[in-house]
Protein backbone atom coordinates (compact mmCIF):
# COMPACT_ATOMS: atom_id res chain seq x y z
CA UNK A 1 0.00 0.00 0.00
CA UNK A 2 3.00 2.32 0.32
CA UNK A 3 3.82 4.57 -2.60
CA UNK A 4 6.87 3.86 -4.74
CA UNK A 5 9.74 6.34 -4.42
CA UNK A 6 9.97 9.42 -6.64
CA UNK A 7 11.49 12.91 -6.83
CA UNK A 8 9.20 15.81 -6.09
CA UNK A 9 9.04 19.45 -7.08
CA UNK A 10 6.44 22.13 -6.40
CA UNK A 11 7.09 24.92 -8.90
CA UNK A 12 5.37 28.28 -8.47
CA UNK A 13 5.33 29.31 -12.13
CA UNK A 14 4.24 27.55 -15.31
CA UNK A 15 7.64 28.22 -16.94
CA UNK A 16 9.38 26.46 -14.06
CA UNK A 17 6.94 23.54 -14.28
CA UNK A 18 7.57 23.15 -18.04
CA UNK A 19 11.33 23.30 -17.52
CA UNK A 20 11.16 20.67 -14.75
CA UNK A 21 8.95 18.42 -16.84
CA UNK A 22 11.42 18.57 -19.75
CA UNK A 23 14.35 18.01 -17.42
CA UNK A 24 12.86 15.02 -15.58
CA UNK A 25 11.96 13.21 -18.79
CA UNK A 26 9.05 11.08 -19.99
CA UNK A 27 8.62 9.17 -16.70
CA UNK A 28 7.78 12.34 -14.79
CA UNK A 29 4.12 13.07 -14.07
CA UNK A 30 2.32 16.28 -13.19
CA UNK A 31 0.01 16.12 -10.19
CA UNK A 32 -2.94 18.49 -9.76
CA UNK A 33 -5.19 16.97 -7.08
CA UNK A 34 -3.67 13.49 -7.07
CA UNK A 35 -6.97 11.66 -6.56
CA UNK A 36 -6.37 9.54 -9.67
CA UNK A 37 -2.56 9.52 -9.87
CA UNK A 38 -1.91 8.54 -6.23
CA UNK A 39 -4.36 5.64 -6.49
CA UNK A 40 -2.76 4.43 -9.73
CA UNK A 41 0.65 4.62 -8.05
CA UNK A 42 -0.63 2.72 -5.01
CA UNK A 43 -1.90 -0.04 -7.29
CA UNK A 44 1.45 -0.16 -9.08
CA UNK A 45 -0.05 0.92 -12.42
CA UNK A 46 2.34 3.86 -12.78
CA UNK A 47 5.77 4.45 -11.30
CA UNK A 48 6.70 8.06 -11.98
CA UNK A 49 10.37 8.97 -11.60
CA UNK A 50 9.30 12.43 -10.53
CA UNK A 51 6.13 14.25 -9.54
CA UNK A 52 5.65 17.88 -10.39
CA UNK A 53 2.91 19.34 -8.26
CA UNK A 54 0.89 22.07 -9.98
CA UNK A 55 -1.06 23.20 -6.89
CA UNK A 56 1.38 25.98 -6.07
CA UNK A 57 1.09 27.71 -9.46
CA UNK A 58 -1.38 30.49 -8.71
CA UNK A 59 -2.32 31.19 -12.35
CA UNK A 60 -3.49 27.60 -12.84
CA UNK A 61 -6.04 27.93 -10.04
CA UNK A 62 -7.86 30.90 -11.54
CA UNK A 63 -11.45 30.72 -12.79
CA UNK A 64 -12.65 33.70 -14.84
CA UNK A 65 -15.81 34.52 -16.74
CA UNK A 66 -16.29 37.32 -19.26
CA UNK A 67 -19.32 37.69 -21.50
CA UNK A 68 -17.09 38.30 -24.53
CA UNK A 69 -14.56 35.51 -24.08
CA UNK A 70 -16.49 33.03 -21.99
CA UNK A 71 -15.32 30.86 -19.14
CA UNK A 72 -11.77 29.86 -18.33
CA UNK A 73 -11.18 27.13 -15.74
CA UNK A 74 -7.55 26.88 -14.58
CA UNK A 75 -6.17 23.36 -14.83
CA UNK A 76 -5.59 23.15 -11.07
CA UNK A 77 -9.01 24.54 -10.01
CA UNK A 78 -10.65 21.91 -7.81
CA UNK A 79 -13.94 20.18 -8.58
CA UNK A 80 -15.39 21.87 -5.46
CA UNK A 81 -14.27 25.31 -6.66
CA UNK A 82 -15.87 24.76 -10.07
CA UNK A 83 -19.07 23.32 -8.56
CA UNK A 84 -19.41 26.28 -6.20
CA UNK A 85 -18.27 29.15 -8.44
CA UNK A 86 -21.03 31.78 -8.68
CA UNK A 87 -20.46 32.61 -12.37
CA UNK A 88 -20.34 28.93 -13.35
CA UNK A 89 -23.48 28.17 -11.36
CA UNK A 90 -25.33 31.03 -13.04
CA UNK A 91 -23.98 30.86 -16.61
CA UNK A 92 -22.96 27.20 -16.94
CA UNK A 93 -25.17 25.32 -14.47
CA UNK A 94 -24.55 21.98 -16.22
CA UNK A 95 -20.78 22.42 -15.82
CA UNK A 96 -21.17 23.19 -12.11
CA UNK A 97 -23.55 20.24 -11.72
CA UNK A 98 -21.20 17.77 -13.42
CA UNK A 99 -18.28 18.91 -11.22
CA UNK A 100 -20.49 18.58 -8.13
CA UNK A 101 -21.55 15.07 -9.17
CA UNK A 102 -17.96 13.87 -9.50
CA UNK A 103 -16.86 11.47 -6.72
CA UNK A 104 -17.46 12.69 -3.14
CA UNK A 105 -16.86 15.78 -0.98
CA UNK A 106 -13.26 15.06 0.02
CA UNK A 107 -12.21 14.03 -3.49
CA UNK A 108 -13.84 17.21 -4.87
CA UNK A 109 -11.80 19.27 -2.39
CA UNK A 110 -8.60 17.74 -3.79
CA UNK A 111 -9.33 16.68 -7.38
CA UNK A 112 -9.59 18.98 -10.38
CA UNK A 113 -11.74 19.25 -13.50
CA UNK A 114 -8.50 19.39 -15.51
CA UNK A 115 -7.30 16.16 -13.94
CA UNK A 116 -10.63 14.45 -14.58
CA UNK A 117 -10.22 15.29 -18.29
CA UNK A 118 -6.49 14.50 -18.57
CA UNK A 119 -6.94 11.06 -16.98
CA UNK A 120 -9.30 10.40 -19.90
CA UNK A 121 -11.56 7.80 -18.32
CA UNK A 122 -14.43 7.11 -20.77
CA UNK A 123 -16.70 7.77 -17.77
CA UNK A 124 -15.15 11.16 -16.84
CA UNK A 125 -18.09 13.09 -15.39
CA UNK A 126 -16.88 16.47 -16.61
CA UNK A 127 -16.28 15.52 -20.24
CA UNK A 128 -19.71 15.19 -21.95
CA UNK A 129 -21.11 18.60 -20.92
CA UNK A 130 -17.89 20.50 -21.64
CA UNK A 131 -17.69 18.77 -25.05
CA UNK A 132 -21.31 19.67 -25.78
CA UNK A 133 -20.54 23.29 -24.91
CA UNK A 134 -17.58 23.33 -27.33
CA UNK A 135 -14.81 23.61 -24.72
CA UNK A 136 -11.18 23.99 -25.74
CA UNK A 137 -8.11 22.72 -23.93
CA UNK A 138 -5.19 25.14 -23.63
CA UNK A 139 -1.95 23.17 -23.64
CA UNK A 140 1.46 24.64 -22.83
CA UNK A 141 4.65 22.95 -23.97
CA UNK A 142 8.30 23.62 -24.73
CA UNK A 143 7.25 24.93 -28.17
CA UNK A 144 4.65 27.30 -26.75
CA UNK A 145 0.90 27.15 -26.45
CA UNK A 146 -1.65 25.28 -28.54
CA UNK A 147 -5.39 24.84 -28.33
CA UNK A 148 -7.26 21.62 -28.94
CA UNK A 149 -11.02 21.21 -29.01
CA UNK A 150 -12.01 18.92 -26.13
CA UNK A 151 -13.86 16.90 -28.77
CA UNK A 152 -10.44 16.09 -30.33
CA UNK A 153 -8.61 15.67 -27.01
CA UNK A 154 -9.35 12.03 -26.14
CA UNK A 155 -7.71 9.19 -28.07
CA UNK A 156 -8.82 6.20 -26.00
CA UNK A 157 -9.18 5.07 -22.40
CA UNK A 158 -6.45 6.94 -20.49
CA UNK A 159 -5.10 8.35 -23.76
CA UNK A 160 -5.10 12.00 -24.84
CA UNK A 161 -3.33 14.16 -27.42
CA UNK A 162 -1.10 15.59 -24.67
CA UNK A 163 2.53 14.98 -25.66
CA UNK A 164 5.40 14.43 -23.19
CA UNK A 165 6.44 17.80 -21.85
CA UNK A 166 3.00 19.37 -22.25
CA UNK A 167 0.79 20.63 -19.43
CA UNK A 168 -2.89 21.52 -19.57
CA UNK A 169 -3.18 25.11 -18.34
CA UNK A 170 -6.87 25.91 -18.77
CA UNK A 171 -10.21 24.75 -20.10
CA UNK A 172 -12.01 27.45 -22.07
CA UNK A 173 -15.74 27.36 -22.65
CA UNK A 174 -17.40 29.83 -25.02
CA UNK A 175 -20.31 31.93 -23.81
CA UNK A 176 -23.45 29.96 -24.67
CA UNK A 177 -25.61 31.63 -27.34
CA UNK A 178 -28.94 33.24 -26.35
CA UNK A 179 -31.93 30.87 -26.01
CA UNK A 180 -29.70 27.90 -25.26
CA UNK A 181 -29.42 25.43 -22.42
CA UNK A 182 -27.17 22.55 -21.43
CA UNK A 183 -27.58 19.57 -19.13
CA UNK A 184 -25.70 16.60 -17.71
CA UNK A 185 -27.35 13.34 -16.71
CA UNK A 186 -25.71 10.19 -15.37
CA UNK A 187 -26.54 6.95 -13.67
CA UNK A 188 -24.46 4.67 -11.47
CA UNK A 189 -24.99 1.60 -9.34
CA UNK A 190 -24.51 3.23 -5.95
CA UNK A 191 -26.31 6.47 -6.52
CA UNK A 192 -23.77 9.20 -7.05
CA UNK A 193 -20.50 8.54 -5.31
CA UNK A 194 -19.23 5.84 -7.62
CA UNK A 195 -18.09 5.97 -11.22
CA UNK A 196 -21.01 6.38 -13.60
CA UNK A 197 -22.29 3.51 -15.77
CA UNK A 198 -23.57 5.85 -18.47
CA UNK A 199 -23.85 9.61 -18.89
CA UNK A 200 -25.11 12.18 -21.37
CA UNK A 201 -24.17 15.82 -21.85
CA UNK A 202 -26.27 17.97 -24.17
CA UNK A 203 -26.34 21.59 -25.30
CA UNK A 204 -29.34 22.89 -27.27
CA UNK A 205 -29.87 26.23 -29.03
CA UNK A 206 -33.48 27.23 -29.72
CA UNK A 207 -35.04 29.48 -32.32
CA UNK A 208 -38.63 29.95 -31.32
CA UNK A 209 -40.10 26.46 -31.04
CA UNK A 210 -37.38 24.94 -33.21
CA UNK A 211 -34.09 23.39 -32.30
CA UNK A 212 -31.57 25.58 -34.10
CA UNK A 213 -28.51 23.62 -33.06
CA UNK A 214 -27.67 20.72 -30.78
CA UNK A 215 -24.63 18.83 -29.51
CA UNK A 216 -24.92 15.56 -27.60
CA UNK A 217 -22.09 13.52 -26.06
CA UNK A 218 -22.37 10.09 -24.46
CA UNK A 219 -20.06 9.06 -21.61
CA UNK A 220 -18.94 5.58 -20.42
CA UNK A 221 -20.41 3.86 -23.50
CA UNK A 222 -17.33 3.86 -25.74
CA UNK A 223 -13.54 4.11 -25.52
CA UNK A 224 -13.90 7.91 -25.27
CA UNK A 225 -16.97 10.10 -24.76
CA UNK A 226 -18.86 9.73 -28.07
CA UNK A 227 -20.60 12.40 -30.10
CA UNK A 228 -24.15 11.30 -30.99
CA UNK A 229 -24.06 12.77 -34.49
CA UNK A 230 -27.09 10.88 -35.87
CA UNK A 231 -29.19 11.97 -32.90
CA UNK A 232 -28.10 15.56 -33.39
CA UNK A 233 -29.07 15.36 -37.10
CA UNK A 234 -32.44 13.95 -36.16
CA UNK A 235 -33.26 16.84 -33.82
CA UNK A 236 -31.53 19.81 -35.46
CA UNK A 237 -33.89 22.13 -37.34
CA UNK A 238 -37.05 20.39 -36.11
CA UNK A 239 -39.90 21.65 -33.96
CA UNK A 240 -39.29 20.67 -30.32
CA UNK A 241 -41.93 18.09 -29.37
CA UNK A 242 -42.30 15.14 -26.97
CA UNK A 243 -42.26 12.62 -29.86
CA UNK A 244 -38.99 14.11 -31.12
CA UNK A 245 -37.40 13.78 -27.66
CA UNK A 246 -38.53 10.15 -27.48
CA UNK A 247 -37.07 9.43 -30.93
CA UNK A 248 -33.84 11.16 -29.93
CA UNK A 249 -33.54 8.81 -26.94
CA UNK A 250 -33.91 5.76 -29.16
CA UNK A 251 -31.46 7.11 -31.70
CA UNK A 252 -28.84 7.90 -29.05
CA UNK A 253 -29.21 4.41 -27.53
CA UNK A 254 -28.44 3.04 -30.99
CA UNK A 255 -25.35 5.22 -31.30
CA UNK A 256 -23.85 4.08 -27.97
CA UNK A 257 -21.10 1.46 -28.16
CA UNK A 258 -21.18 0.08 -24.62
CA UNK A 259 -19.34 -2.88 -23.14
CA UNK A 260 -20.35 -5.12 -20.24
CA UNK A 261 -18.16 -4.74 -17.16
CA UNK A 262 -18.43 -4.73 -13.36
CA UNK A 263 -20.40 -1.46 -13.38
CA UNK A 264 -23.18 -2.44 -15.77
CA UNK A 265 -24.13 -4.65 -18.70
CA UNK A 266 -23.99 -3.33 -22.24
CA UNK A 267 -27.77 -3.75 -22.56
CA UNK A 268 -28.44 -1.74 -19.43
CA UNK A 269 -26.07 0.99 -20.53
CA UNK A 270 -27.72 1.20 -23.94
CA UNK A 271 -31.18 1.54 -22.40
CA UNK A 272 -29.93 4.13 -19.94
CA UNK A 273 -28.44 6.22 -22.74
CA UNK A 274 -31.98 6.49 -24.12
CA UNK A 275 -33.41 7.56 -20.78
CA UNK A 276 -30.57 9.96 -19.96
CA UNK A 277 -30.71 11.56 -23.41
CA UNK A 278 -34.42 12.31 -22.99
CA UNK A 279 -33.82 13.72 -19.51
CA UNK A 280 -30.87 15.81 -20.65
CA UNK A 281 -32.82 17.30 -23.58
CA UNK A 282 -35.77 18.20 -21.36
CA UNK A 283 -33.52 19.78 -18.77
CA UNK A 284 -31.58 21.71 -21.41
CA UNK A 285 -34.91 23.02 -22.72
CA UNK A 286 -35.94 24.12 -19.22
CA UNK A 287 -32.65 25.92 -18.73
CA UNK A 288 -32.97 27.64 -22.11
CA UNK A 289 -36.39 28.88 -21.06
CA UNK A 290 -34.97 30.40 -17.93
CA UNK A 291 -32.63 32.73 -19.78
CA UNK B 1 15.61 13.57 -1.32
CA UNK B 2 13.83 14.75 1.79
CA UNK B 3 11.95 18.03 1.74
CA UNK B 4 11.75 20.47 4.62
CA UNK B 5 8.13 21.45 5.35
CA UNK B 6 6.42 23.71 7.87
CA UNK B 7 2.79 23.29 8.87
CA UNK B 8 0.47 23.36 11.84
CA UNK B 9 -1.64 20.54 13.22
CA UNK B 10 -4.44 21.50 15.62
CA UNK B 11 -2.64 24.79 16.27
CA UNK B 12 0.80 23.29 16.95
CA UNK B 13 3.65 24.29 14.63
CA UNK B 14 5.83 21.61 13.09
CA UNK B 15 8.95 21.81 10.98
CA UNK B 16 9.91 18.42 9.58
CA UNK B 17 11.96 16.79 6.89
CA UNK B 18 9.86 14.30 4.87
CA UNK B 19 10.31 11.91 1.98
CA UNK B 20 8.06 12.98 -0.93
CA UNK B 21 6.40 9.56 -1.27
CA UNK B 22 4.92 9.62 2.22
CA UNK B 23 1.27 10.54 2.59
CA UNK B 24 -0.23 12.99 5.06
CA UNK B 25 -1.91 9.99 6.69
CA UNK B 26 1.46 8.31 7.30
CA UNK B 27 2.94 11.56 8.59
CA UNK B 28 0.11 12.12 11.10
CA UNK B 29 -0.09 8.56 12.35
CA UNK B 30 3.54 7.46 12.29
CA UNK B 31 5.59 10.61 12.85
CA UNK B 32 3.23 12.71 14.98
CA UNK B 33 1.51 9.78 16.71
CA UNK B 34 -1.90 11.25 15.95
CA UNK B 35 -3.60 7.90 15.43
CA UNK B 36 -7.15 9.23 15.75
CA UNK B 37 -7.06 9.62 11.97
CA UNK B 38 -7.49 6.14 10.51
CA UNK B 39 -6.43 4.48 7.29
CA UNK B 40 -9.11 2.40 5.60
CA UNK B 41 -9.09 1.81 1.86
CA UNK B 42 -6.18 4.05 0.83
CA UNK B 43 -8.04 4.96 -2.35
CA UNK B 44 -10.39 7.79 -1.34
CA UNK B 45 -13.54 5.69 -1.07
CA UNK B 46 -14.06 5.08 2.67
CA UNK B 47 -13.28 8.47 4.24
CA UNK B 48 -11.79 7.05 7.47
CA UNK B 49 -8.66 9.15 6.89
CA UNK B 50 -10.48 12.49 6.47
CA UNK B 51 -8.82 15.58 7.95
CA UNK B 52 -9.23 19.30 7.27
CA UNK B 53 -6.45 21.07 5.35
CA UNK B 54 -6.92 24.84 5.40
CA UNK B 55 -10.52 24.21 6.42
CA UNK B 56 -11.34 21.77 3.62
CA UNK B 57 -12.03 18.08 4.18
CA UNK B 58 -9.63 15.87 2.25
CA UNK B 59 -8.53 12.24 2.18
CA UNK B 60 -5.19 12.20 4.02
CA UNK B 61 -4.38 8.90 2.24
CA UNK B 62 -4.40 10.71 -1.14
CA UNK B 63 -2.51 13.80 0.06
CA UNK B 64 1.26 13.84 -0.16
CA UNK B 65 2.75 15.02 3.15
CA UNK B 66 5.15 17.28 1.28
CA UNK B 67 2.20 19.13 -0.28
CA UNK B 68 0.91 20.49 3.06
CA UNK B 69 3.87 22.83 3.38
CA UNK B 70 2.58 26.12 4.83
CA UNK B 71 -0.86 24.71 5.53
CA UNK B 72 -3.00 24.31 8.60
CA UNK B 73 -4.31 20.84 9.42
CA UNK B 74 -7.07 19.85 11.78
CA UNK B 75 -7.53 16.27 12.94
CA UNK B 76 -10.01 14.63 15.28
CA UNK B 77 -7.53 15.21 18.13
CA UNK B 78 -8.11 18.94 17.63
CA UNK B 79 -11.87 18.75 17.33
CA UNK B 80 -12.65 19.27 21.03
CA UNK B 81 -12.22 22.91 22.04
CA UNK B 82 -10.35 21.98 25.25
CA UNK B 83 -8.88 18.98 27.02
CA UNK B 84 -12.02 18.71 29.15
CA UNK B 85 -15.04 19.37 26.98
CA UNK B 86 -15.94 17.43 23.87
CA UNK B 87 -17.05 19.14 20.65
CA UNK B 88 -20.85 19.17 20.20
CA UNK B 89 -20.37 16.84 17.20
CA UNK B 90 -18.58 14.32 19.43
CA UNK B 91 -21.20 14.66 22.18
CA UNK B 92 -24.00 14.11 19.69
CA UNK B 93 -22.27 11.00 18.28
CA UNK B 94 -22.12 9.54 21.80
CA UNK B 95 -25.68 10.50 22.70
CA UNK B 96 -27.31 9.06 19.59
CA UNK B 97 -25.27 5.86 19.51
CA UNK B 98 -23.57 6.91 16.27
CA UNK B 99 -20.38 5.09 17.29
CA UNK B 100 -20.32 1.33 16.92
CA UNK B 101 -16.87 -0.10 16.20
CA UNK B 102 -15.58 3.48 15.95
CA UNK B 103 -13.31 3.05 12.95
CA UNK B 104 -15.22 5.46 10.70
CA UNK B 105 -16.02 7.93 13.50
CA UNK B 106 -13.04 10.28 13.30
CA UNK B 107 -13.49 10.75 9.55
CA UNK B 108 -17.24 11.12 9.84
CA UNK B 109 -16.81 13.79 12.53
CA UNK B 110 -14.30 15.77 10.46
CA UNK B 111 -16.64 15.72 7.47
CA UNK B 112 -19.49 16.77 9.77
CA UNK B 113 -17.36 19.72 10.88
CA UNK B 114 -16.63 20.69 7.26
CA UNK B 115 -20.32 20.42 6.42
CA UNK B 116 -21.55 22.45 9.40
CA UNK B 117 -18.91 25.13 8.84
CA UNK B 118 -20.35 25.65 5.34
CA UNK B 119 -23.99 24.90 6.06
CA UNK B 120 -25.08 25.40 9.69
CA UNK B 121 -28.62 24.12 9.06
CA UNK B 122 -28.35 21.17 6.66
CA UNK B 123 -31.35 19.08 5.64
CA UNK B 124 -31.18 15.31 6.03
CA UNK B 125 -30.42 15.03 2.31
CA UNK B 126 -27.60 17.56 2.61
CA UNK B 127 -26.13 15.66 5.58
CA UNK B 128 -26.22 12.42 3.58
CA UNK B 129 -24.59 14.15 0.62
CA UNK B 130 -21.98 15.62 2.98
CA UNK B 131 -21.16 12.08 4.13
CA UNK B 132 -21.09 10.62 0.61
CA UNK B 133 -17.34 10.04 0.90
CA UNK B 134 -17.67 7.79 3.96
CA UNK B 135 -18.39 4.16 4.62
CA UNK B 136 -19.55 2.78 7.98
CA UNK B 137 -19.00 -0.98 7.96
CA UNK B 138 -21.31 -1.34 10.98
CA UNK B 139 -23.90 0.31 8.71
CA UNK B 140 -25.01 2.71 11.45
CA UNK B 141 -25.72 5.53 9.04
CA UNK B 142 -29.07 6.65 10.45
CA UNK B 143 -27.64 7.38 13.89
CA UNK B 144 -24.75 9.29 12.33
CA UNK B 145 -27.13 11.47 10.30
CA UNK B 146 -29.23 12.00 13.43
CA UNK B 147 -26.13 12.95 15.44
CA UNK B 148 -25.05 15.56 12.91
CA UNK B 149 -28.52 17.02 12.74
CA UNK B 150 -28.57 17.29 16.56
CA UNK B 151 -25.08 18.79 16.65
CA UNK B 152 -26.09 21.37 14.05
CA UNK B 153 -29.01 22.48 16.19
CA UNK B 154 -26.82 22.78 19.27
CA UNK B 155 -24.08 24.65 17.43
CA UNK B 156 -26.53 27.16 15.96
CA UNK B 157 -27.57 28.16 19.48
CA UNK B 158 -24.08 28.06 20.93
CA UNK B 159 -21.13 28.60 18.57
CA UNK B 160 -18.04 26.58 19.45
CA UNK B 161 -14.80 28.35 20.21
CA UNK B 162 -12.33 27.14 17.61
CA UNK B 163 -8.77 26.01 18.30
CA UNK B 164 -6.41 28.96 17.91
CA UNK B 165 -3.92 28.63 15.08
Amino acid sequence: MRLPHFDYAAPTTLEEALRLLAEKGPDARVLAGGTDLIIRMRHGLVKPSAIIHLGGIAVLRVITYKLKTGLSIGAAATLAEVAGHPDIRRRYPAVAYAAGETANVQVRNLGTVGGNLCNAAPSADNAPTLMALGAEMVLAGPQGERRVALEQFFKGPGQTVLTPGEILTAIQVPTPPPHSGAAYQQVSARGRVDICAASVGAAVVFEGENCKDIRIFLGAVGPTPLRALLTEDLVRGKAWAPELIAQAGEKAAGEARPITDMRASADYRRQMVGVLTRRALLEAQKRAGKR
Amino acid sequence: MKHQIHFTVNGDHYSLSVDPWRTLNELLREDLNLTGTKLGCGTGDCGACTVLVDGKSVNSCLTLAVSVNGKSIRTVEGLAPSGEALHPIQEAFIQTGAIQCGFCTAGMEMSALHLLNHNPAPSEKEIREGLSGHLCRCTGYNQIVEAISGAAEKMRGNPVEEVKK
